[in-house]
Formats: C-alpha cells, sequence, structure tokens
C-alpha cells in the first residue's frame, strides 16, 4: 500500500520542462528522501502533490485514490523557504495555519497548547513572529506544519537554520511522527541525515527520476566491489592482477590498510584465502558507497568507482 | 468558502487591531469636525473675552460711529496717544483705538494698539465702520446722499431651480453642490489608493516572506487574493461607517453646548458674518438658511449609497489590479513601473474634475463616468448636479462587469506570479501569465 503515488508527471513552465514523466512511490508510514540538486525539480514536484502548481500530465494518487482538492487537510507542508507573518502574535498565527488546515479553533489551540509544552516554549504564545530568532521561527513553523495531524508530510530542507540539539529535536520528532503513522517524504541535501532516516530515495536530475529504490538496494546497485583490509604484513604481498586490484594502501603503526577492488567475479573469500596465506588479517570490510558519493557520481555522470 | 472566510477575518480584524487604525478612525472625524468648528470656535474664543477700547480721535470723524458690539464696548479718549495708551493698556488693561490727525481730506489711517490679539471680529468691525463713514464723507463732498446709495444696493439672490422628470422643482446652488462634488470625487480617490495600496502591501508582504507558500498548500490563489481583497474592503467600511457615526457624534456633542452657552457652529457663522456686514447689511435671505435648505434639497441618501457603491466597485476593480502587480513583482522598487499606469485613470479622473463639474452633463463626462476605470470618482462628481438614473444604472452595471474581468485577469497573474521567484517581470511576461 502506497501513502503516496505520482505517476507519469510532466509539467512545463513557459520556457522549460520541470518535470518529465516522473514517478515515485512512497510507502505507508515510510520516510521517503527526495534528493537531487538545485533546479532539478524536486519543488516542483512537491507543489504538484501539495495542490499548488498544476501538473500538465500525469496523476497523483494519495492512500490509492486520485487527489482531490480537500485532500490538502491530509498533507503538511514545511517549504524550503518559509516565512511568518512578521507582525502577528505566535499562538493566534500556528492556529490560523492550523485552521486553515481543516482544524476547529477550539481543537487547534488545545493541539498547538500540548506542543509548547513539548517543546518548552510555552512563554512564545503572545510573542510576535518577528520578537522571535530565525531558529525559532523555524520551530514555530516545525508545530504548524504537523499539529493538524497530517498523514503525509512534506518537508523540503527541515534541517537548515537548526543547530545541531535542535536538529536532534527534529529528527526525534520525525520518527515520531512516522511511528505515529504518518508517512513523511523529505527533500534535502543533507545526505547524513537521508542515511540516518530515510528508507527510500529517489533521485531527480534534470527534470527526470534517474534512480530510486530502497536505500540499501541502491548501495548494493552502486558498490564499487571494494573491500578494505587491515592487516600485519608478513612480506610482499602478491595477487593475480587479473583477479584482483590494489587501489591504495596505507601504513600506519605497522598496520597496513588496503583497498582491493575484485575484478572478473572473483569474490570476497577469494579474497581473504589469498591474503590469509600472506599476511595477518585485522579486519576485513566491504566498502558501501555514501548515498553522497552515489548522488554526486550520478547528477556528474562519472563513474562510481573511480572515486576510491 | 469556510477558508475564504478565514481569510477575510485574519485580514480584517490584524489592520482593525492596528494602532495606525485606531488613530485614524478617531483622527479622521476630529480633524472633520475641526473644519467645521474649529474656525468658529477660535473667533468665538477671541472675542469670548469682553474688550474695552479706548478710542482716541484726533479727526473727530469717527468716534460717535463705533457702538458697542456683543463683547466689544467703546469708550472715548481725549489726552494725548503716550497718556492714553499707558491709561488704557497698562493700567485698564484695554485696546487703543488710534485715529491720528491728517492732512488729507477725509482721514483713512487708524492704529489698534493692543497687549493681546485684537481679533478678527474687532479689526473688521473698526474698518468696516470707518469704511462706510468714510466712503460716506466722499459721496457727501460730491453732493450724493449716501442714503440715496444705500437705498439703491441690492443684493441678487439667485437661486437656480432645476425641474426634473415629473415636474418635481428642486432649489440648487451651485456652489454647495460644487463643494460636494469635490468632496466625494477625491474621498473616492483617496479610498481607492488608500486601502488599494494596502492589497499592494498585503501580497507583497506574503510573497517577500515567503508564507504565502504554506498558506496556498492549504487553499486556492484566488481564495487568498480575494480573502485579502474582500477583508481589506471591511475594514475600508468600517472606517467609513466610523467616520460618519463619529463626525456625528463629535459635531454633536459640540452643538449640545459642551463649549458653552448657544454656541453652535451655525449660529456662530451667521452672528460672525452679521457683525462683519452691520455697515452694510445684507438685504434678504439669510444665506444660512439657503445653504441648509440646500443641503437638505440633495438627496443624502442617494449620494451615499452610491458613494458605498463606488468605494467598493472602484476599489474591488483596482485591489484586484494592484494584488496582480504585488503578486508579479519581487521588490518594492519594482512595483513603481506597473503602479503608475494603473494609477493614471484615477490621477486623470480627479485632474479632470474641473471640466466635469463646469459641465457635467456634457458627452467627455459622460463618456467617463461610464467607464469603468474612470466612474468611480467621475460619476461621484457628476451625482450631486443630478444623474439621470438610466445612466446611473449603466455605469453601475459596466462597473461590475469590469471588476469581474480585473479580477479575473488578476487572479491569473497573481497565481503564476506569487510563486515566482528572480525573475525580473514586465508586460510581456504577464502577457504570457495571462494567457498560460
Amino acid at each position: 500500500m502506497y501513502a503516496l503515488e505520482a505517476l507519469n508527471v510532466s509539467k512545463t513552465y513557459i520556457n522549460h520542462k520541470a518535470l518529465d514523466d516522473v514517478s515515485i512511490q512512497v510507502a505507508d508510514q515510510s520516510i521517503f528522501g527526495l534528493l537531487g540538486p538545485n533546479g532539478a525539480g524536486k519543488t516542483t514536484l512537491i507543489r504538484i502533490i501539495n495542490q499548488i502548481s498544476v501538473m500538465d500530465e500525469g496523476k497523483i494518487l494519495l492512500n490509492g485514490k486520485k487527489i482531490k482538492p480537500s485532500d490538502t487537510s491530509l498533507i503538511g507542508y514545511l517549504p524550503e523557504e518559509r516565512g511568518l507573518y512578521k507582525k502577528m502574535k505566535v499562538g493566534e498565527q500556528a492556529v490560523y495555519l492550523a485552521q486553515l488546515k481543516g482544524l476547529k479553533r477550539n481543537d487547534a489551540t488545545r493541539e498547538l497548547k500540548k506542543w509548547f509544552e513539548k517543546f518548552e516554549i510555552g512563554g512564545w504564545w503572545n510573542k510576535k513572529v518577528e520578537e522571535l530568532s530565525k531558529g525559532m521561527q523555524q520551530k514555530v513553523q516545525f508545530i504548524a506544519t504537523v499539529m493538524h495531524h497530517p498523514k503525509l508530510l512534506i518537508f523540503d530542507e527541515p534541517f537548515s537554520g537548526f543547530d545541531p540539539i535542535n536538529v536532534n529535536l527534529l529528527k526525534q520528532e520525525i520518527l515520531n511522527l512516522r511511528d505515529e503513522g504518518a508517512t513523511v517524504i523529505f527533500s534535502t541535501h543533507n545526505m547524513a541525515s537521508v542515511e540516518e532516516l530515510c528508507d527510500n530515495i529517489a533521485l531527480i536530475n534534470k527534470s527526470k527520476v534517474i534512480l530510486s529504490g530502497e536505500i540499501s538496494e541502491v548501495k548494493e546497485k552502486y558498490k564499487p566491489n571494494i573491500y578494505k583490509i587491515d592487516y600485519k604484513p608478513l612480506g610482499e604481498i602478491s595477487l593475480d592482477n587479473t583477479k584482483f586490484e590494489i587501489v591504495s594502501t596505507e601504513t600506519f603503526k605497522g598496520i597496513n590498510s588496503s583497498k582491493i577492488r575484485l575484478l572478473n567475479g572473483s569474490d570476497s573469500t577469494d579474497l581473504i584465502d589469498k591474503m590469509n596465506s600472506q599476511c595477518e588479517i585485522k579486519s576485513f570490510n566491504e566498502i558501501l558507497p555514501s548515498i553522497n558519493d552515489i548522488f554526486i557520481s550520478e547528477v556528474e555522470g562519472t563513474d562510481i568507482s573511480a572515486r576510491y | 468558502m469556510n477558508k475564504i472566510f478565514l481569510i477575510i477575518q485574519r485580514e480584517y480584524l490584524s489592520r482593525v487591531r492596528k494602532k495606525s487604525f485606531i488613530i485614524m478612525t478617531i483622527l479622521g472625524p476630529v480633524l472633520m469636525a475641526a473644519m467645521v468648528i474649529l474656525p468658529a470656535f477660535l473667533a468665538d474664543w477671541s472675542e469670548a473675552t469682553q474688550k474695552n477700547v479706548a478710542v482716541l480721535d484726533e479727526t473727530g470723524w469717527y468716534y460717535e460711529k463705533f457702538k458697542d458690539q456683543d463683547n466689544i464696548s467703546f469708550y472715548h479718549v481725549h489726552n494725548d496717544l503716550e497718556t492714553d495708551k499707558e491709561k488704557a493698556l497698562y493700567e485698564k488693561g484695554d485696546l487703543l483705538l488710534y485715529i491720528p490727525k491728517t492732512e488729507l481730506n477725509i482721514p483713512v489711517y487708524a492704529e489698534l494698539f493692543s497687549t493681546k490679539q485684537a481679533g478678527l471680529n474687532l479689526t473688521s468691525y473698526i474698518k468696516s465702520v470707518m469704511k462706510t463713514e468714510a466712503e460716506n464723507k466722499k459721496l457727501l463732498a460730491s453732493g450724493i446722499d449716501p442714503k440715496v446709495i444705500k437705498s439703491s444696493k441690492v443684493n441678487i439672490n439667485l437661486s437656480t431651480i432645476r425641474v426634473e422628470e415629473g415636474g418635481v422643482e428642486k432649489k440648487s446652488n451651485t456652489e454647495v453642490e460644487v463643494g460636494l462634488a469635490i468632496f466625494a470625487g477625491l474621498m473616492i480617490y483617496f479610498f481607492i489608493f488608500m486601502f488599494g495600496a494596502q492589497v499592494l502591501k498585503g501580497v507583497m508582504e506574503e510573497k517577500q516572506n515567503r508564507i504565502v507558500e504554506v498558506i496556498l498548500a492549504s487553499v486556492k490563489p484566488f481564495q487568498l487574493m480575494m480573502g485579502k481583497i474582500v477583508g481589506i474592503a471591511l475594514v475600508g467600511l468600517t472606517q467609513f461607517l466610523l467616520w460618519i457615526v463619529l463626525t456625528g457624534v463629535f459635531l454633536g456633542i459640540f452643538q449640545s453646548g459642551i463649549f458653552g452657552g448657544n454656541t453652535d457652529a451655525l449660529s456662530m457663522f451667521s452672528s460672525q458674518s452679521q457683525i462683519a456686514n452691520t455697515a452694510t447689511p445684507v438685504n434678504g435671505a439669510d444665506p444660512f438658511a439657503m445653504v441648509t435648505e440646500i443641503i437638505t434639497s440633495i438627496n443624502f441618501k442617494t449620494m451615499i449609497f452610491s458613494f458605498l457603491f463606488y468605494f467598493l466597485g472602484g476599489y474591488l476593480l483596482f485591489a484586484s489590479l494592484f494584488a496582480a502587480i504585488g503578486g508579479a513583482v519581487d521588490h518594492d522598487a519594482d512595483t513603481q513601473q506597473f503602479m503608475f499606469p494603473v494609477s493614471i485613470p484615477l490621477i486623470f479622473s480627479v485632474a479632470l474634475s474641473g471640466l466635469i463639474i463646469n459641465q457635467p452633463d456634457s458627452n467627455l463626462s459622460v463618456f467617463l463616468s461610464m467607464f469603468p476605470l474612470t466612474s468611480p470618482v467621475i460619476m461621484m462628481i457628476r451625482i450631486p448636479f443630478g444623474v439621470p438614473i438610466w445612466q446611473l444604472a449603466t455605469s453601475m452595471s459596466l462597473l461590475i462587469v469590469g471588476f469581474v474581468i480585473s479580477t479575473w485577469m488578476a487572479g491569473k497573474i497573481y497565481r503564476t506570479g506569487i510563486l515566482m521567484y528572480g525573475q525580473k517581470v514586465n508586460y510581456a511576461i504577464m502577457w504570457k501569465w495571462l494567457r498560460h
């Protein structure tokens, strides 16, 4: 069951194609990372899901049904470029935004009080937004995004502008929301947080999805077949260079650390056998590419193994 | 529908609660009431204290002619200037009127000494007495009896009476109508600009601080735009109604005599003009009675209804255009190039008001009062002079058509522009958005 499906979505602006036959599928109660360089079309896709922009072709399904205008109340959206009414009081403003999402005034007030307690910001209620620091405003905005209990949450660069402590607080909240039943789409350039949080990703570049899937699958697909072996050498290491390629070797305090690529269908047991006879192995690890590396090599069109 | 109501509510409340709104709401009527009351009040205030004027008349021509007035009494002194000045000004605290001897046949020079401001009533009274007397003397010198001149003086009161369809006669007076016409036209102009500018500012604020994307994830762009326009219109109406009520209250307070005695504004005006005219009293009708009659003859219900209609219609038309501009541009500085052409019809209307007033029924006037971009101001100028009902109906219908079209166009430009950042917008681009 997918919480959200975007199927063959295309969108053309006056002078350029922003989305070209883009499809993504977001599993229910998962965290989905939407990646891509600036200008790739992520924001356009997010706006179409939020029904802010209209797509030219394709369809959006929410819980398997075609999305309709009233579904905006089921979605919480935190845009990348965000702001609040500067002259409006914090509490009043958050209640207003929740009301626009269909919450009753009383429910909104009650819900907001809960969040204010949770984030320990009760004293902000009657402050004007312009009196708050940027980070504080972001917190308010985060609350305003989630307080109507949306089934689908869309965060565009949610961590920008937060200090590390609040980034952790937010990460924890995002995981909590997912555990409570929400589905999260989140768009970011912060690859570390993608690896930490996301179950699935899609990489959009130049208006097209060029890569998508579960994170572990993606990593498996892009792995360079390189193993990192730390060992105490007993003599010169000699390997069959039709089967193995020593990419690099470093020595530190008498321990060598080599990166060795498997060639022509050889496997890791072969490598261990060969090495074990020539040295004392301290550790043996497969090098998996980081999402960051995959992102860069895909966007730049370079070979990922060239990065090691 | 519920959401647009929420937007209207926010736009309305956030403005009505502002200090500037409250200040404007109170200040407006105070200023308006002050325009009516203050001149009379000040005049009264300076005249309210009893003034005694010592008259040192070396010519002997005038002193008997000064008669005691409401708060002014005259007495005669015969010493020299220095002594009498000392006595009158410093011992008694009075004023001294000194008419020096002159070699001329008829003395026309005098000096009024006082320690405080002498007051307009007193000076104009002295002047008028001396003027009449000197003129009389001159007439006598040329062998003409001033009484003949006086009896031959007439004052023409020309009442223009417009015969309406069905033979109803209405007394009208061009001056009052001109005043009303200019006032109504300027008010419409002022209201449209003031509240139209608030729409522009509000839209730009939302775009610049980026909250617009959050709001648009909940409502349609058209709902947001209309919610803002309607909310601000309600602010305008509230202000207008409060102004009417408060002006009435202030004038009422004043008339009920909080400032003492029987000094209501109108009687003060007339007493003032009577003082000034004592020497040459006006024959015929009291001008104030006439003004009152004319004011009551103008149909104020029509005036207020049309004012509200043309304010709303004109405002909706221009506010939607302003909203489109606000949605299209990124920076305040960029608004100028678009504001100018949009404002031209309004400025043009006000600039033409003189022409319209001179010929309220000319083809140009009729055309401009039909054309939706100029009709709000021009029609308000024409209404005090009487406008056939079919013209009014046509003009109003055209205005409705006008703002439906402009709102539709504005909605299209706004919808695209509001999420567009960093693009230098020009008319060609707006045209593309419009057709997109």
